[in-house]
């Protein structure tokens, strides 16, 4: 067995540096897109200070629409774009765009249904003392609503791994590529639980450091 | 300082429409404590929310220090909003702030630089009494610590008027006497204009100069909050003036009682017990007196008494003509009936 482990190590060594990659670039990409955009579709809502009914419409259209399409059916509907993008449609770099774009509407959602905890006085007395919209994102939002940002990422993260491997399975490369490679092609047992191993390690470690972080950074 | 001209309020949905506040007037002169009163629902906070444009009026005029808040620009009604303190029953603080930086926001947000916006929100902390929080958390602190945080946060920009939304709503009598004092120590050393809204008449007796009682988006009376007090008009501000002042006599007493029973007010500078002594030296009847009550409103007594008179129902007529002329206030609670019931009851 240990004999197995050695000969599959550079493998799965691989393949878990690919999906670090794809679901890495999926939540760089989540928080750098899809952060404002749940938070432009929270100060866009009814009764809040940037209230505009057809841009929280149009936003809201559009995360909706893309998170209705089921995730393997997105990879392949992307193959165009990302051919266009980067030239390929296989590897971990072409995957995560696929990634990327179910992460962001994903996270977007997130992000919007944390801010709407946010005790409605807290916003309203900053527009009491005069403050910009800008300064009341950055300065009272974006700090009240950060532990559940940190939450938030933390199952993106999650959902990503369970997405990279459907990703894997199409050419994407990662630990789903791995497993449905060796285990299902090939009935090759040990492969298959290793990986699945590999991948309750990394959830694991994952939803422990984001507990701990979100915790870390709330105060009071 | 603050006036309100015709002020209306209509909330619209599909349906029906709902009037929040009714072509409301009012006008509030500098450096006063402006109380607003009445039953949640009366349209009180909607009209005091309209003053700084947290909710745009349906139509009506607001004018704070001759500025026609209604016509400004989003940046300059900010700029606006920064002379107009407000504080809120629910403090409102951020949670992930700290105490000086809950107050250092409002700083921020008129642009000053950072250095400046730490001394100035510790020289305010210092004012509320509360410099050795600074560093602390809202949740680690008492309602009323909280409220005097948020006092800070609306002193911040050294506004010319404070607006309390039900501010000493949801503290205990203690506190709420505590933050009063506080609102009434800014109002005189600031010179700040004070508007408050508030369900509690308690409040109005303890600091307000003036006030208004609204009832369905209307103010149904105002004036001065001693005229208020000694000689409410309205229905409702009756009702609200005997949470505070009560002076029921048990159904039971006037029923039992065999003279005739009086209720008197003395007002302004008027001594009660000159004006009953007098009384019972100059008529021949004799004085109980049942009940007795002086309340001081803005340091001003306001006093009432109840008494039961017996004796020759003639010149218990005259007395009470006589007190008549004497006092403002003299209601005759039952009469005599010693006259008409010839049998003495049980006592």
């Amino acid at each position: 067995m240990i004999d197995q482990l050695i000969n599959l190590w550079p493998e799965l060594n691989k393949s878990f540096m690919e999906t670090l990659i794809m679901v890495g670039i999926g939540l760089g990409v989540a928080v750098i897109a899809g952060l404002p955009l749940g938070l432009l579709l929270f100060v866009t809502d009814r009764d809040l200070f940037l209230e505009n009914k057809w841009i929280k419409g149009a936003v809201g259209i559009f995360v909706n629409l893309v998170r209705s399409i089921p995730f393997i059916i997105l990879l392949v509907f992307l193959f165009p774009f990302t051919n266009f993008l980067l030239g390929t449609t296989t590897g971990p770099i072409a995957a995560s765009v696929a990634l990327s774009a179910a992460a962001i509407p994903f996270y977007a959602r997130i992000v919007e249904s944390s801010a709407r905890d946010i005790d409605k006085g807290v916003i309203e007395a900053a527009i009491a003392c005069g403050a910009s919209p800008w300064l009341i994102i950055k300065d009272i939002i974006f700090p009240e609503i950060k532990p559940g940002l940190i939450s938030g990422l933390t199952i993106t993260a999650i959902s990503l791994i369970g997405y990279s491997a459907m990703a894997g399975a199409i050419g994407g490369g990662g630990i789903g590529d791995l497993a449905i490679r060796y285990g299902y092609y090939r009935y090759d047992n040990f492969v298959m639980f290793t990986t699945v191993i590999v991948l309750i390690v990394l959830v694991q470690v994952v939803q422990y450091a984001g507990d701990f972080l979100a915790k870390t950074v709330k105060k009071s | 300082m603050i006036s309100i001209q015709e002020l209306s309020k209509i909330y619209t949905s599909k349906k029906k429409q709902v009037i929040g506040v009714d072509k409301v007037s009012l006008d509030i002169q500098e450096g006063e404590i402006y109380g607003i009163v009445g039953y949640s629902g009366a349209g009180k906070s909607t009209l005091l929310r309209c003053m700084n444009i947290l909710e745009r009026p349906t139509s009506g005029k607001v004018y704070i220090d001759d500025i026609d808040l209604l016509s400004l620009s989003k940046k300059d009604l900010r700029k606006a909003r920064q002379s107009i303190g407000m504080i809120f029953q629910g403090f409102h603080l951020a949670m992930g702030k700290t105490v000086l930086e809950n107050v250092a926001f409002a700083l921020k947000a008129a642009g000053k630089p950072k250095q400046e916006r730490n001394d100035r929100a510790r020289r305010l902390l210092e004012l509320v009494g509360l410099s050795d929080k600074a560093d602390q958390y809202p949740a680690q602190l008492s309602g009323g610590q909280k409220q005097r945080v948020s006092i800070a946060r609306a002193l911040a920009n050294d506004p010319k008027v404070l607006l309390c939304d039900e501010a000493t709503s949801a503290l205990d009598p203690n506190t709420t006497q505590s933050i009063l004092k506080l609102l009434k120590k800014i109002n005189r050393e600031l010179g700040l204009t004070i508007v408050l809204i508030t369900h509690e008449m308690e409040v109005v007796k303890e600091i307000c100069d003036r006030c208004a009682v609204m009832e369905e988006g209307k103010v149904v009376e105002q004036g001065a909050a001693y005229e208020i007090f000694a000689s409410p008009q309205n229905a409702l501000t009756k009702r609200f003036i005997r949470t505070v002042i009560d002076f029921h006599v048990p159904e039971e007493l006037l029923k039992k009682s065999r003279g005739t029973i009086v209720q008197m007010k003395f007002t302004g500078g008027q001594a009660g017990d000159t004006v009953v002594s007098d009384l019972l030296q100059n008529y021949k009847i004799k004085g109980n007196i049942l009940h007795g009550n002086v309340d001081y409103i803005q340091e001003k007594a306001l006093g009432t008494f109840v008494m039961e008179l017996t004796g020759d129902p003639q010149e218990v007529g005259r007395a009470v003509e006589s007190l008549k002329t004497i006092l403002d206030e003299v209601e005759v609670l039952n009469h005599d009936r010693s006259a008409d019931q010839p049998v003495a009851r049980a006592e």
